[in-house]
Order: structure tokens, then sequence, then C-alpha cells
């Protein structure tokens, strides 16, 4: 979807906020959200790509008032009703009604290291050969789709060369609309810093991004 | 993929109208992760150990101290250095450190001709398993919309001065692949340990927002 959390060349955000000695977390509440939003995510009811998206799916006016770790906490809200694991009535009254049912405990710590080891890979074995190797030419295509996608705006419609392949991967676009994994060829694709933004750009600099196959077209 | 109309049985969850929960949960952060917290527990979906054990793997335990070893070992050991560049997965896989947000890794490295800088323009992907948790900076609008569209100016607030004869590369991180920036080994430093050069790496010259330290730096 066009929104704002795709902000690759967008003037006007200012310096960058650079902190010396940084905490990790600057406040606890920062900790409980991203831990929250991690346990609650090993249920099972939403996967990597569905979350991100409950982010996109903050208004921009939502997700530029917002900080890190209020998207964060707000999306798992969202999400927690969207799977039914909440009612609206429970958030509103902040007051739960009973427990729940889904018959079996939550995570625990030591499942928790356990995620926290083995990850959650996302290669898949792909039955078609990859169209493209290294080297070739391709265009990305214009399309804005209002599912989640991961082509950025600024690098659609944009000529680029493959320069890395990495395999079957699970698409993004339907996995987080849960219509499968649907696994697809993905590449690094180098982009000519000019082809992306012009004249003014270096013209020895590039920027490489991850494309599955389908967002792709031989040049 | 591309825009339609909306269906009536969409109608509540028409995407842009942003999240379901917002103006549901109390503003201040504080109290907003407080009421989701409170809900998930009475409920029984968290375990509140399980909450522990995260923050404090990613407080204690996960963070740029892998990284810096791995590049130590990268400074040292050229045929660590060429199986790095050729799988990191597997390299670092083997060392023990792949894992949540870290399950697919790239190492790309820093030369004479060539500045590597990593960003995430859509979220804020970033190698969590040998980096641990973002920056403020990372996460920021400012860094993700600028970096791809003005690197050298965003290097320069970093205090990294690249000069135009030289090529930088942007990696924007779309899918799941990790990238880990091999920094120049600072110059005298062939002598030193591993645990001596370790010292010398710092989180941004992982993302290649900055330079490892020198040798006077580190004394």
């Amino acid at each position: 979807m066009n929104s704002i959390h795709d902000m690759g060349g967008i003037h006007g955000f200012g310096p960058i906020p650079l902190e010396d000695d940084e905490p990790v977390f600057h406040h606890e509440w920062e900790a409980r959200a991203m831990a929250l939003r991690m346990a609650m995510g090993a249920w099972g009811k939403w996967n990597l790509d569905a979350g991100r998206h409950a982010n996109e799916r903050l208004s921009p006016q939502q997700y530029l008032t917002l900080s890190y770790y209020e998207r964060w906490i707000t999306s798992l809200a969202d999400l927690t009703v969207e799977a039914g694991l909440l009612s609206m009535d429970e958030i509103s009254a902040g007051q739960a009604s009973g427990t729940h049912d889904l018959g079996r405990d939550p995570i625990n710590a030591e499942g928790i290291r356990g995620v926290l080891k083995n990850g959650r890979p996302s290669s898949r074995p792909v039955e078609v050969a990859p169209r493209f190797q290294i080297g070739d030419f391709v265009h990305t295509n214009k399309d804005s789709p209002e599912n989640h996608t991961r082509l950025p705006r600024y690098a659609r419609g944009c000529k680029g060369k493959i320069v890395l392949h990495h395999g079957g991967h699970l698409f993004p676009d339907t996995n987080a609309h849960f219509k499968g994994e649907c696994p697809q060829h993905l590449y690094t694709v180098e982009f000519s810093a000019r082809a992306l933004w012009g004249a003014p750009a270096n013209e020895r600099d590039s920027v490489m991004i991850d494309l599955w196959d389908s967002y792709l077209e031989p040049a | 993929m591309s825009s339609g109309h909306h269906h009536e049985d969409d109608h509540h969850h028409d995407h842009h109208h942003g999240s379901l929960t917002h103006s549901h949960l109390p503003s201040d952060p504080v109290l907003r992760v407080k009421a989701i917290e409170t809900l998930l527990t009475q409920k029984g979906l968290v375990d509140p150990a399980a909450l522990d054990a995260l923050i404090d793997a990613y407080q204690n335990r996960i963070g740029p101290q892998i990284g810096a070893k791995i590049i130590a070992l990268a400074w040292s050991d050229p045929d660590f250095r060429a199986e790095l560049l050729r799988d990191a997965t597997k390299v670092i896989g083997d060392m023990g450190f792949t894992g949540l947000q870290g399950e697919h890794i790239v190492a790309v490295e820093n030369t004479d001709d060539v500045h590597n800088v990593v960003v995430c323009t859509l979220c804020s992907c970033y190698p969590w398993s040998i980096l641990g948790i973002p920056p403020v900076w990372y996460k920021s609008e400012a860094y993700r919309s600028r970096v791809v569209i003005d690197p050298r100016g965003v290097l320069s607030e970093f205090g990294v001065d690249i000069v135009p004869e030289k090529q930088v590369r942007v990696w924007d991180s779309t899918a799941e692949i990790r990238y880990l920036v091999i920094p120049q080994r600072p110059h005298g430093a062939q002598d030193l340990s591993v645990e001596q050069l370790a010292a010398l790496v710092t989180r941004d010259s992982m993302v290649g927002t900055g330079l490892p330290k020198t040798l006077g730096e580190a004394t």
C-alpha cells in the first residue's frame, strides 16, 4: 500500500537524531511493548508480514504521531482484536472478560529462548528455475497495490541489475494477508542512484534492494 | 495487485481509516502499554516470565559485541573473512549467532573503492541476532527517508565523509536478508589480538554509518 511507512526519498524529516551512549531502551514501557509484541506473536495467530502490515495500516497521521514502540503496542492491540484474542469491549473497558480458550499455555521463558535462537527463516523451496541470472537487467513494475508489498515506491518502474540471488523466500504480499506463503525467487537488484534520483546523485552510487521475482520483468 | 474498489463488507476494515484501537486506548504511552499488558495478563495470554526473558536477552546478552567478535575474526583470519563473504549465514550460524531477525545474513565489505551502508526504508529491519535492538536513529523517519536519496549528506552527519571518487552502496533491507558491513581494518591494527580488534569495532561501523575506532581512540 502507498502510505507513510514507505519513506525512502521523502524530504523534510530533518537531521538524524543521534545520541551518545544510547541505552537499549529509553523507558521501561518501551521494553514491555517490545516484549508483549514478540511474546504475542508466538501464538501464531499472525505472521511477521501481517505484523508489519498492521503497522502500515495505522493512518499516516497516526504513524507519524506515534513513536516506534507506540506503533508496536497500538498495532498489537489491533492484531489481537482482529485475531479474536481480545474484544473491542475489553479494549474500551480496560478489563478482560474471562480467560482465553486456546487450550494451551502462552509461551514461557524457555520457549522464548528457543525463538530467539532459532528465529523464523523465510527461505522456502521453489519448484521453478530462477528467471534471472546475476548480471541480468530488469525493470520493476509500477503497480500501486493496496496490499502489503516490499517494493518501495522510490524504486517502482526503474531499471536495475541483478547482483545476488537468495533462492526461494516466502512472499510477503500474500503472507501478510494469510493467503499463503507462495514462495518466489528473491534477488538483490542494484539501481544506480541516478536512475532513482536523477542527475544530482553521484554517478558512482547505487542502492541495492531485495526484490521478489513477481516485482520484476526482463529489461 | 492493482488498485480496486472497496467491497461493502470490507467497510469496517478499510485500511485507510487506520488503527481500530488507537482512539480507544490511553494516549499516554506508559498507560497504553500498561492497559494492553493488563488485559493480556488477565486473559492468560502472556506469561510474565517470558516477557522478562525477552527483555533480559536484549538488555544483557544480544548486542553489538556479537557482531564485533565476527568482524574481529574477519580482520584477523583471511580464510574466515572469505567464508563470511561467501556464506555469512553458515559461518555465523556455526558460531551460534543466527537467530530471530538474523536468520539470513549477507556480509558486505568496505574497501578503498566502496563504502556500504544499511537501511530499512519500509520499517526498521536490522540484524538483531548480531547487533541487538536497533538504535533510535536507525528507526527514525529522518534516516529511513534520507539515506537512500542523500547517503553522503547523511553519512557526513555521522562524521563520515566519503570522497566523491568512492562508491556508496546503500542496502535497503526489504526482505529477510540482514546485512552486516565489514568495515576496513584500522591502520596499524595488524598485530592486535582478536579481543583487541573487537574493541575497535563500533555498532555504527557494522551498519556503515561509522568507522571503527583508531588505535589511539581505543586506548
